[in-house]
């Protein structure tokens, strides 16, 4: 067995649909969450062009007011619950993370498995919720209009429920992968830093959700029975629900953002072919960033009526928060000196990171001055900017580590010429789309309307056509991925020439990932030790 | 009340970035977001030039395989990017802080005004004088005002942008908003709390005037215009929100339509049926929850004490001219 490439890889040992539903495989368990994640994210998309192709004018174009304010929370619930908080960890994480650490499997395979069938339980109330009188309450679920409109928000809330047991248990299991499955001679400061990032998330992910299914369960109950936590007509307090649904959420973004920040640093390292610069500082502040953001939630809360004094200390900390972020950006643009840069498709998305994840964190300041949050709080400028930390940082990250990941997974290579094509297009489009919602937003554009003024129509149109933009990059990118998994050449086993244990291995790897286990007596990005 | 009301535009007036200020505090919160924007567009400039350097210096090509420098780290320039970005968040904290304990401290003096949300319309208050007006908020130039809000049901918002200011309406709460126009004219107000079907159609005006002309009107009947009672009631039909809800075209909404609607029967919840007359129209308007028509769910507000007859009457007379 010590050369056994006869064996085939992961995809093919074992055989036959059955060894895939009831794999303990956390490579195959990855896939099957990339597959769900993937057709996630494009119904999220679909429901983002329908509801800009609404608001193409300001009069009504295709749908009802009633149904433009369903599609939008489809929209928000989808892309946060079912795409943005699994993506990167439940995918590329649980694909990649034990292969980083020289191990055979994650802690616990079967918790994994069941966390992957807990995500299908909880996705198919979402998709009960959008057949049967879709919730219209947005993404956050306010109450009192939660608790009062007739659309089916039960099922919606019970979904997130349920998606966030698979959150959590995936959060279990990484952290005790990373303590107990380390290679031997692997110590903290020689894992990779997308393997430290996915620890902070973990640490979120256990801490927070809980608080977010207790939320959602209130809210059922306030629902179904009347116990009156929320509505102020049997008792409740509205604001209440504010505070305990930011609680998990804004900690969430973090979840959505640190996996991403990651990915940036391999892909730094790998394409410039360098060690990181300040790899302490990254790993800390990815944990300073994890610590400091169940501090800020109330940042959401500075127009709602909550005190004053409240609202000062929560401006203080979230600008705390944004210093981590902004030390990481400039760690990775100093590791880019005096490497040999490699201008591959995957760095073409850390790229744009660096570009969007910017303009999202200098808008980021913007709100949360006081003033500043009170002026641009729910309108188009939050909006804008939520997508450019959302969409600009962690979706950007997570489709660069799926090209970087690809030919590790699939063992084929796909087409650099359309990967920089689509790359263009969706850089382009998304700039389209959302940097015109910072105008809009500045000049008092609110969200969430149906109907807008009739001045603001140019903007709004605009934006509109760069979701066609957008669009059509997305488009391209299915085309040759889906190709390269026909008729993709094979990938040798390091086709980056990445250091980090994943690339000493087949592509894609046998089933027990490597021949031979693997010892560490280096630094993850150590290229001095080859290059000299 | 004879001249028609229109609202300063938005996107016409003002800067590229912000509508054309109006409230004593303005320039401050301006001035806050220019001075972090001077500063991100050095930032951006200064990380996208030097990364595009990179990119050409250092691509990989035949001259340059692997990597030339081995540098691991640098405390001296990490702490530099720690600390400088640390002190300009200092500034910027207090900048913002400064104003924000300004937006929520108004004058003794301040004349108070009471707002009310609802689904889906704003309606305003004048306790002293007993004036209540719908859509269409009244002030004079010049002087504090301060705002005491509830809601009726959800959530909304009350929302200023010429004023830059904002506060949420709750309906177990007061909460508190105040300013002082700088200038006249007619400003937008819009709810920025989602808050269903209608929620981008509850709007209303804001209408600075000279304290001379603020007295005229609240002591003024401003109902009994001259206008012809038609006329007169296609503007209160947007102006009172009756549009969001009842459309003038016969396409289905919140509401039923009003087109075809008056002289004709109409069958109710429950079975009965109903005429359409002048009668079943003032009790639709005070008593909505009277006789709900068949189809409909029972969420129009009263309009009860708010409209003057004159008013009921042209209403009346627009449903009639449809």
């Amino acid at each position: 067995m010590a050369h056994a490439v006869n064996e085939g890889s992961y995809l093919t040992n074992p055989k036959g649909w059955k060894s895939w539903l009831l794999t303990l495989d956390h490579k195959r368990i990855g896939i099957m969450y990339l597959l769900f994640i993937v057709i996630s994210f494009a119904l999220g998309g679909f429901f983002a062009l329908a509801l800009r192709l609404e608001l193409l004018s300001p009069a009504k174009i295709i749908f009802t007011a009633k149904q433009y304010n369903q599609l939008f929370t489809l929209h928000g619930a989808i892309m946060v619950f079912l795409f943005i908080v699994p993506s990167i960890p439940a995918s590329l994480g649980n694909f990649v993370m034990p292969l980083m650490l020289g191990a055979k499997d994650v802690a616990f395979p079967r918790l994994n498995l069941a966390s992957f069938y807990i995500y299908v339980f909880g996705a198919i109330f979402c998709v009960y919720s959008m057949i049967s009188g879709a919730a219209d309450t947005g993404w956050t679920f306010y109450t009192p209009y939660s608790t009062t409109t007739n659309t089916s928000v039960i099922s919606m809330t019970l979904g997130a429920f349920i998606l966030g047991f698979s959150s959590i248990l995936t959060g279990v299991n990484f952290i005790a992968t990373i303590h107990k499955m380390r290679a031997k001679g692997m110590n903290w400061f020689r894992m990779p830093l997308f393997v430290w990032a996915l620890y902070a998330t973990a640490i979120i992910q256990v801490l927070a959700t809980p608080v977010l299914a207790i939320t959602l369960l209130l809210l059922i109950l306030e629902r179904t029975i009347g116990v009156g936590i929320f509505d102020p007509t049997i008792g409740g307090d509205p604001v209440l629900f504010q505070h305990f649904f930011w609680f998990y959420s804004h900690p969430a973004v973090y979840i959505m953002i640190l996996p991403a920040m990651g990915i940036m640093s391999e892909l730094v390292t790998t394409f410039c072919r360098k060690n990181i610069f300040g790899y302490k500082t990254i790993a800390y502040s990815s944990i300073a960033i994890a610590i400091i953001s169940f501090l800020v939630w109330g940042h959401h809360l500075f127009v709602s009526g909550q005190s004053d004094n409240a609202a000062t200390i929560f401006s203080i900390l979230t600008f705390l928060v944004g210093i981590p972020s902004a030390i990481k950006v400039f760690n990775w643009l100093s590791t880019m000196y005096g490497g040999s840069i490699n201008l591959k498709t995957p760095f073409l998305y850390f790229l744009s990171f660096m570009v969007l994840f910017c303009v999202g964190g200098f808008t980021g300041i913007m709100l949360g001055a006081l003033s500043l949050d009170v002026y641009f709080h729910g309108t188009y400028f939050v909006v804008a900017h939520f997508h450019y930390v959302m969409m600009g940082g962690t979706v950007m990250a997570f489709i660069g580590g799926l090209h970087y990941w690809w030919p590790k997974m699939f063992g084929k290579m796909y087409s650099e010429f359309w990967g920089a094509v689509a790359c263009f297009f969706i850089f382009v489009g998304f700039n389209m789309v959302f940097f015109t919602q910072f105008i809009l937003g500045a000049k008092g554009m609110p969200r969430r309307y149906f109907n807008y003024l009739d001045q603001f129509q140019p903007l709004h149109a605009f934006s509109t056509m760069g979701t066609w933009v957008l669009g059509l990059g997305f488009l391209i990118m299915a085309f040759y991925l889906i190709d390269s998994l026909i008729n993709g050449p094979p990938a040798p086993a390091n086709p980056w020439g990445g250091m980090t244990l994943e690339w000493h291995t087949q592509s894609p790897p046998v089933t027990h990932n490597f021949d031979v286990a693997p010892v560490v007596d280096h630094d993850p990005y150590d290229y001095r030790r080859i290059d000299g | 009340m004879a001249k028609e009301v229109v609202v300063e535009s938005l996107m016409k007036s003002g800067s590229f970035w912000f509508p054309e200020g109006a409230n004593s505090i303005t320039n401050s919160v301006d001035g806050l977001f220019y001075f972090i924007l001077i500063g991100s567009i050095i930032l951006f400039v200064g990380i996208c030039s030097t990364m595009a350097y990179f990119l050409y210096k250092y691509r990989r090509t035949e001259a340059n395989p692997v990597a030339t420098s081995h540098i691991t780290h640098s405390t001296t320039l990490e702490l530099l990017w720690t600390i400088i970005p640390l002190i300009l968040c200092v500034i910027i904290f207090w900048w913002g802080y400064k104003d924000f304990l300004s937006m929520g401290t108004p004058p003794g003096s301040a004349l108070e005004i009471r707002v009310i949300g609802k689904k889906w319309l704003w309606q305003f208050e004048y306790p002293k004088e007993g004036v209540k007006t719908l859509g269409e908020l009244v002030v004079p130039v010049n002087r504090p005002i301060r705002l005491v809000m509830g809601s009726e049901d959800v959530l909304h918002s009350f929302f200023l942008p010429n004023f830059r200011i904002k506060r949420d309406v709750l309906p177990n709460r007061y909460t508190r908003l105040w300013f002082q126009a700088e200038r006249m004219g007619n400003f937008q107000i819009f709810c920025t709390e989602y808050c269903g079907d209608g929620h981008s159609a509850m709007l209303a005006t804001l209408r600075v005037v000279s304290e001379a002309e603020y007295q005229e009107w609240l002591h003024g009947g401003s109902g009994d215009s001259d206008e012809p009672l038609p006329e007169l009631g296609k503007k209160l039909y947007t102006k009172n929100a009756c549009n969001t809800c009842h459309s003038i075209d016969g396409s289905p909404s919140v509401g039923p339509t009003w087109k075809g609607m008056y002289g004709h029967k109409v069958s109710l919840d429950g079975g009965a049926s109903v005429d359409v007359d002048d009668a079943y129209i003032k009790e639709s308007i005070e008593n909505p929850k009277a006789k709900i028509v068949k189809g409909f769910q029972p969420v129009m507000p009263t309009y009860a004490g708010v409209l003057r007859e004159r008013e009921m009457l042209a209403i009346i007379e627009y449903m009639k001219s449809l």
